[in-house]
């Protein structure tokens, strides 16, 4: 079972919510019931899990019940119906009590407008959930420093919130979120009053402290170039239901519906496909042993001026080059392994297809794909990589 | 169509005066026993402040008048308090002053325990608030003089029937401004405080309550200003003090003896009105200027910040 698992999740705004659910569960539209009943239904049987150590982002416009939908995980808004479930805990089956030691210990938050509590120091604000435990002075002074130390404010915390930048105040409430030590990071639009420089510094430093603190973050978003920097998975969100469910290359390469699309067109395709997802096997590779003659006669019927070479292992050891080939053959090499050259570029997989573009005509080759001992795991030729930049991205899957 | 005979209706009389005023009377004869402890209790406290205020001679109240003044708003308005509480003395309306400065505080604290807590619950509850709302006009538009009627027929003449009156023509700011103040404090704020799993009195008191400060102390300012807006109307209740003296000068037609009286009130709405003002200021911002200020003003900051803990909550 999933760390964190959100099954069939519904929550109807309005004077009679439980009359309604019905209605919603048998699939009629959001605005339909709006019109016969004035009820809103902002979340509509929506299921998802989160594995421990996950980022997982949740993406959709305003009035897609992101908000609400977070905010369900924690119970600040108490769902209609459905099951929320944190490491074998129900938590919509919790008492008062209950609930307030999961919101102090496991589970915290990070809000939109920062939500920082004005009348306290910086200090104070991120110690305020260590404070509400009734942690002890000493322990929750070293543990707020960690926690400013972390998000880069060490030093501040006896200034106030009003003192700081929009940016600073951000980390702040990122420190107040990981001062607790809770397990799930919840973050509802964290960045995006932010102006986009700042909001681009705020993305690098939560990736880096994601590496490091591996907690299980749950992240709402309107801007899916974010969900798609950030986000292990992310849920697409449209009118209270989930409509696609997917890693962003998933998501890219096989939009579910033209919802989908239309937002996957204005992503930045080349920062978030890597070479791992646009290689293919190469045609055919070489072995040192094989003779010139064999290697060059498949280059002319292939009408191309390169291939690779590898051991037996599948690690390179270099590139037969067709002009380097006839040489060969004219001083009656019998193999070719005097006659390989360098003349390649290799990458790895998780290098995004950004970084390829600049050196995919280069070299007689395709651009290689390696592994960190430098064996072959694919080839990504310019072509495909300008298919794969290319919008529809229809022939990515080979 | 037949004309509707609108010349011919009649109205059914209705004895509303006369089932209240039967009202009254089952009240007072049914729950005398209430009325007499509040009568008790209201002119027990009245006559404890009013003993503290007139303990000290009228130099020394002057001088601690004027201190109060300084600390809370700066020499100038120091100054003016001085000079203004001298002008009283030398009219000989000194003691008047203090008696209805007891009246109105004790009005105040009755006001303010009830509104505030009251405020904070109609924050919280839309159905009270729909509630409270009509009743607090009614309460604000009634004439005042007839509180006093009402209170005087409950709690006799003296004291106490004017600062009942006073109390419900002069609370409705504290329950309203509260209200507002606690619904202003941003949602996300109060939502944050929850999601670290504070419990719903920690929210009130950590963040609700400093939040809504600035405006809870603006409807405590309005109180005492309603309040002493009524002093004068006590005084036909005998509750002594400046309204005893504005009242006599208004029956014998005392022109002298009136504005004297007059002058008083407005001196002493001044003085309150400018010292509770300082306190709806953000505690945090006058008390960050109070301690870059330091070097040249310690004194006056410390005891600011005393004045401040004891009038205007927790300072942060």
């Amino acid at each position: 079972m999933s760390f964190l698992q959100v099954s069939d999740l519904y929550k109807i705004f309005g004077p009679h919510p439980d009359s309604i659910l019905a209605k919603a569960r048998a699939g009629h539209g959001r605005t339909e019931i709006q019109e016969d009943t004035g009820h809103v239904v902002a979340v509509a049987g929506v299921d998802f899990e989160v594995d421990a150590g996950e980022f997982f982002v949740i993406m959709g416009l305003s009035g897609s019940g992101k908000s609400t939908i977070i905010r369900m995980i924690n119970r600040l808004v108490e769902p209609t119906a459905g099951r929320i479930s944190l490491d074998g805990t129900d938590i919509t089956a919790l008492d008062r009590q209950g609930l307030r030691r999961i919101r102090q210990q496991r589970i915290s938050m990070v809000f939109q407008h920062f939500a920082l509590f004005p009348h306290r120091t910086v200090g104070e604000n991120v110690a305020y959930g260590l404070q509400v435990q009734g942690i002890d002075d000493a322990e929750r002074r070293r543990r707020t420093e960690e926690a400013l130390e972390l998000v880069g404010l060490g030093g501040w915390a006896d200034s106030y919130p009003d003192e700081l930048s929009g940016g600073m105040q951000q980390r702040v409430g990122l420190a107040r979120g990981l001062a607790t030590e809770a397990e799930v990071l919840l973050m509802d639009e964290p960045f995006s009053a932010l102006d986009p420089l700042i909001r681009r510094e705020m993305q690098d430093l939560l990736i880096r402290l994601q590496g490091e603190l591996h907690r299980t973050i749950v992240f709402i978003t309107h801007d899916l170039n974010e969900a798609m920097r950030l986000g292990d998975r992310i849920a697409m969100l449209k009118d209270g239901r989930i409509v696609q469910i997917g890693t962003g290359p998933e998501i890219l390469r096989n939009p579910a519906n033209e919802y989908v699309s239309s937002f996957v067109a204005d992503v930045d395709r080349s920062r978030v496909l890597t070479a791992g997802e646009a290689m293919r096997r190469p045609r055919r590779t070489f072995s040192p042993t094989d003779s010139p003659q064999e290697v060059l006669d498949w280059l002319a019927d292939q009408e191309f001026n390169g291939a690779y070479v590898i051991d037996r292992q599948g690690k390179i050891l270099g590139v037969a080059r067709d002009d380097r080939l006839a040489q060969g053959i004219a001083r009656g090499d019998t193999d070719i392994s005097g006659l390989l050259i360098d003349d390649y570029a290799g990458v790895t997989r998780d290098t995004p297809l950004a970084e390829l573009a600049g050196i995919a005509a280069l070299n007689s080759v395709p651009i290689a794909v390696v592994d960190d001992r430098n064996v072959l795991e694919g080839v990504v030729p310019r072509a495909r990589l300008l298919a794969a930049l290319s919008a529809e991205g229809v022939t990515v899957d080979a | 169509m037949p004309e509707f005979p609108v010349g011919q209706i009649t109205f059914p009389s209705l004895d509303i005066g006369d089932w209240i005023a039967e009202l009254v009377r089952f009240l007072n004869e049914n729950l005398g026993f209430l009325f007499r402890l509040i009568r008790e209790v209201v002119g027990t406290l009245a006559e404890w402040i009013e003993m503290v205020l007139t303990a000290p001679s009228v130099g020394v109240m002057v001088g601690i008048l004027t201190l109060i003044g300084l600390v809370a708003r700066g020499w100038r308005f120091g100054l003016f308090t001085a000079l203004a509480f001298s002008l009283i003395a030398s009219m000989g309306r000194f003691e008047e002053t203090m008696d209805t400065l007891a009246l109105v505080l004790v009005a105040v604290l009755i006001s303010v325990t009830i509104g505030t807590p009251l405020g904070v619950l109609a924050a919280r509850s839309d159905r009270l608030s729909a509630v409270i709302r009509p009743a607090l006009d009614f309460m604000q538009t009634m004439p005042a003089f007839i509180y006093l009627l009402l209170a005087v027929f409950f709690f006799r003449l003296g004291v106490v029937p004017g600062v009942m009156a006073s109390v419900v023509f002069a609370m409705p700011p504290a329950v309203r401004l509260t209200e507002l103040g606690i619904r202003q404090v941003d949602r996300e704020v109060v939502e944050a405080a929850e999601a670290f799993g504070a419990r719903p009195s920690e929210v009130l008191f950590g963040v609700q309550l400093p939040l809504a400060r600035p405006s809870i102390m603006a409807g405590v300012n309005q109180v005492i200003m309603l309040t002493l807006s009524m002093v004068v109307i006590a005084g036909l209740a005998g509750a002594g003090g400046l309204g005893e003296t504005v009242v006599s000068g208004v029956m014998r037609f005392n022109i002298g003896l009136g504005v004297e009286g007059g002058l008083a009130v407005v001196i002493l709405a001044i003085f309150l009105d400018r010292v509770t003002a300082v306190f709806g200021v953000r505690s945090r911002r006058t008390a960050r200027k109070s301690r870059d200020a330091s070097q040249d003003d310690s004194l006056f900051a410390g005891l600011r910040s005393v004045l401040r803990v004891g009038l205007g909550g927790r300072t942060h």
